[in-house]
């Protein structure tokens, strides 16, 4: 007997009362997304689990992808089963079998989610454990410290039994929470913060901004890769990119240089910021952590976030360097980010920009000089990209060679 | 012309060739260069590094390109030496090793490593007991090749694996040069901390191959320099070399699942042939062989003049292995394996690729029978 399908259980989304079917949508949209390659799979959304039905396709990438979606608490292979104990003896024993190994122990675990059904837990544990006793020989019971624990998950359509429970991602079903805008520069911190935000059930588009040629080519496919690591938790993941070194030279040009950074931070936030709103965002995602840099000082972020009252999410603030890197490690993005190309961020960059710039003095500066018509160009050349996860060669070129 | 050497090198696929052409006039930058000309080419190496990573279900950032299985077997055995002569000194490998792995040993040997080489039962095979038992609390390292290249014996990678998973601060390291495309291996699931493949032995191009080092594992340097593949292997990349093989690796696992099943009848047909002549002894057990290799002695013969009097036919086998093959030695692997001298002396090995076909093993078995026929007429003649 072969696992036919997978049984996910839902987070979070459980308890969410009136929003669960927006919810469990957003879900089978996020799975059938992820599992896409999959074309034979089916995916049936219930009320409190939803079901894979295999239909004969390879079933270890599938679980290695469901490992990565949020809104699932946890997922186990299962084998279906009719409403009869028979039928339950017949499963349970072949599942046993197969992994199965002379002197293993053994228990039936039986929860009935559905109380209506006629035999009740014990009977079911006796009947299903007396078969495999009668028909395994040198098997044993063992109630504490089974070798393998057989479940059985009494549903109101049909009996399931499920292999070993798979730890899901937790969280909330990426896009249930709405669309925000994510900076990313390509170093460890955005595409962190990104992933947390992404947990919370938010869907993310990813703004990174190039400044030809003080910036490489290199430097955009650094963000490409990341955005396509973090697109494992969605499916796929919008890209915009911000031609900038107009900007960049007009602002070393007109600011003076301790003030440089605080007004490149400037544009690049009212330029994300009109990204946002064309593209129906709700807010914009940094990777900032208190203190980490001269930019990410209270003063510099009161100085920045001037520029607009957009909500400005800072999953990390309260982070440490090295647990940021853990979890960059975790979702690996961490190699990508160690790769050393110049972005944005640090061209430019005054031997000592100031760490505590002054709102007036930045305002005063910039009013110097109109950036509206620059910022107007930037955002109206933006060039939008789709990355997904899928590891397909997006070159045809290579594609011929590979 | 009937092939069947292909344990000693593989006749590169077309697709290959034609895409080594072109990635050599067009992709001929230095992947290290800033331009875009640069830029594309480590493009195209990250690409192919991936489509690798996805076909042995391991990271983009555990493989690290070779020159070949001599390299990685070198580099994963004499790294690890280097690395952690001061944790301990000894080392296991098998009595039935490639030479690139056992004279690493010999070689480590004289500079004050401690070697233990197990012994194989009849059919080649390593017994897990016996390693266990090898066990020191100096050993940093153990080396078991996962297909035999003489005789085709698959060993425990798995059970082996499973026992090293209770010893942290030993590495395991699998020669897989014969195995790959032929017999699936898990890395992960087999507890595998190193392994080496050679990209001319499923159809790819000779001097190029990859070392796979699980994440988290350190071993030294062989060649040090420019920093290439993660500074363990310095040296401008092999643009050409490296893609192929990407591309004959996703070919050959491709033709594996096409054509196993024919690859294990010709074999089956063959050994069940050669099992019925009568002067000739069959090397390879069956049930515990890679469906490539097949071993058998002509006794009374020497497998040199069975090769060359096939030649003649245009039929192409080997003695034992080709590396090993010019030297008049007996076949190690033979001895370990408690085959007698005057029997080894007579072994030929057979070894097939996906290429080969049902009419070609029908039409062998016709030439070898003649073949045999006619050098006994001679050996009998000059008796």
């Amino acid at each position: 007997m072969k696992y036919d399908r997978i049984l996910i259980r839902y987070g979070e989304l459980s308890t969410k009362g009136r929003n669960r079917k927006h919810f469990i949508t957003h879900l089978k949209r996020n799975i059938r997304e992820v599992l896409k390659e999959f074309k034979d799979i089916h995916i049936q959304g219930g009320h409190d689990r939803m079901y894979i039905l295999l239909n004969g396709e390879d079933s270890n990438p599938i679980i290695q992808k469901l490992s990565t979606v949020f809104g699932i608490q946890s997922f186990s292979l299962a084998v279906r089963s009719e409403r009869n104990l028979q039928d339950i003896q017949q499963v349970g024993l072949s599942l046993v079998k197969q992994i199965f190994k002379p002197g293993n122990t053994f228990k039936v675990t039986t929860r009935r989610g559905d109380k209506s059904f006629e035999y009740d837990t014990n009977d079911i544990n006796h009947a299903v454990g007396g078969h495999i006793l009668q028909n395994i020989e040198d098997i044993k019971v063992d109630v504490k410290n089974p070798d393998i624990n057989l479940l059985v998950d009494v549903r109101p359509d049909a009996i399931y039994l499920p292999c070993d429970i798979i730890q899901g991602a937790g969280g909330l079903p990426v896009g249930s929470s709405g669309k925000a805008m994510l900076m990313l520069s390509g170093g460890i911190d955005s595409p962190v913060a990104g992933y947390l935000t992404m947990k919370r059930g938010v869907q993310i588009e990813a703004v990174h901004f190039q400044s030809p040629p003080y910036t490489s080519e290199r430097a955009k496919q650094k963000t490409i890769d990341l955005a396509k690591k973090i697109s494992a938790y969605s499916g796929y993941v919008k890209m915009h990119f911000v031609p900038f070194t107009k900007i960049q030279e007009t602002i070393r040009k007109h600011i003076p240089e301790g003030y440089t950074m605080t007004a490149t931070r400037r544009m690049m936030l009212r330029i994300t910021d009109e990204i946002r709103r064309k593209n129906d965002g709700l807010a914009i995602v940094t990777g900032e952590s208190l203190g980490q840099v001269a930019s990410q000082t209270l003063e510099s972020m009161l100085a920045i976030n001037d520029v607009t009252v957009t909500p400005i999410l800072r999953p990390l603030i309260s982070m440490d360097k090295l647990e940021i890197i853990d979890i960059a490690k975790k979702i690996d993005t961490f190699e990508i980010s160690s790769l050393p190309y110049e972005d944005c961020c640090t061209i430019f960059t005054p031997p000592s920009p100031k760490t505590r710039p002054k709102l007036s003095k930045i305002q005063y500066y910039e009013s110097d000089f109109d950036f509206g018509p620059l910022l107007e160009e930037a955002v109206n050349n933006v060039e939008t990209i789709i990355v997904n996860n899928e590891d397909s060669i997006e070159n045809e070129e290579f594609a011929d060679l590979l | 012309m009937i092939y069947f050497d292909n344990s000693a090198t593989t006749k590169p696929y077309d697709e290959v060739v034609n895409a080594f052409v072109k990635i050599s006039t067009q992709f001929f930058a230095n992947p290290s260069s800033l331009h875009n000309l640069g830029g594309q080419v480590e493009e195209l190496i990250k690409q192919a590094r991936l489509q690798i990573a996805n076909l042995l279900h391991v990271k983009a950032s555990e493989i690290f390109f070779t020159s070949g299985g001599t390299e990685g077997n070198n580099l994963a055995i004499k790294g690890t030496a280097l690395q952690y002569s001061n944790r301990g000194k000894h080392i296991i490998m098998s009595d039935i090793e490639h030479a690139s792995v056992y004279e690493t040993g010999e070689q480590l040997k004289s500079l004050g490593f401690k070697i233990t080489y197990l012994p194989v039962d009849q059919n080649g095979q390593v017994n897990v007991k016996d390693l266990e038992a090898a066990i020191t609390d100096e050993t940093i390292l153990v080396s078991i090749m996962h297909v035999n290249n003489e005789i085709g014996t698959i060993q425990p990678i798995e059970e082996i694996g499973k026992i090293l998973k209770n010893y942290p601060k030993i590495l395991f390291h699998v020669d897989h040069v014969q195995g790959f495309g032929k017999v699936p291996l898990d890395l992960y699931e087999a507890h595998i901390d190193l392994c080496t493949i050679s990209a001319h032995k499923f159809h790819g191009l000779k001097g190029n191959g990859l070392l796979f080092k699980r994440e988290g594992v350190r071993i030294s340097p062989l060649l040090t320099g420019g920093s290439q593949e993660g500074k363990l292997r310095s040296g401008t990349e092999n643009t050409g070399g490296i893609v192929t093989m990407a591309k004959a690796m996703r070919m050959i696992e491709e033709k594996r699942h096409e054509k196993g099943e024919e690859l294990l009848r010709i074999r089956d047909y063959l050994m069940e042939q050669i099992g019925h002549i009568p002067q000739i002894q069959v090397n390879t057990n069956p049930t515990v062989s890679a469906p490539h290799i097949l071993n058998f002695s002509a006794i009374g013969l020497r497998g040199e003049v069975i090769v060359h009097a096939l030649e003649k036919e245009k039929v192409y086998v080997s003695t034992t292995s080709a590396c090993s093959s010019k030297q008049t030695k007996l076949s190690r692997t033979l001895l370990a394996a408690g085959v007698p001298e005057n029997v080894a002396e007579g072994a030929v090995r057979i070894s097939l690729s996906y290429e080969n076909t049902m009419d070609e093993a029908k039409a062998f078995i016709q030439t070898l029978q003649q073949v045999l026929q006619s050098l006994n007429i001679v050996m009998r003649d000059s008796k």
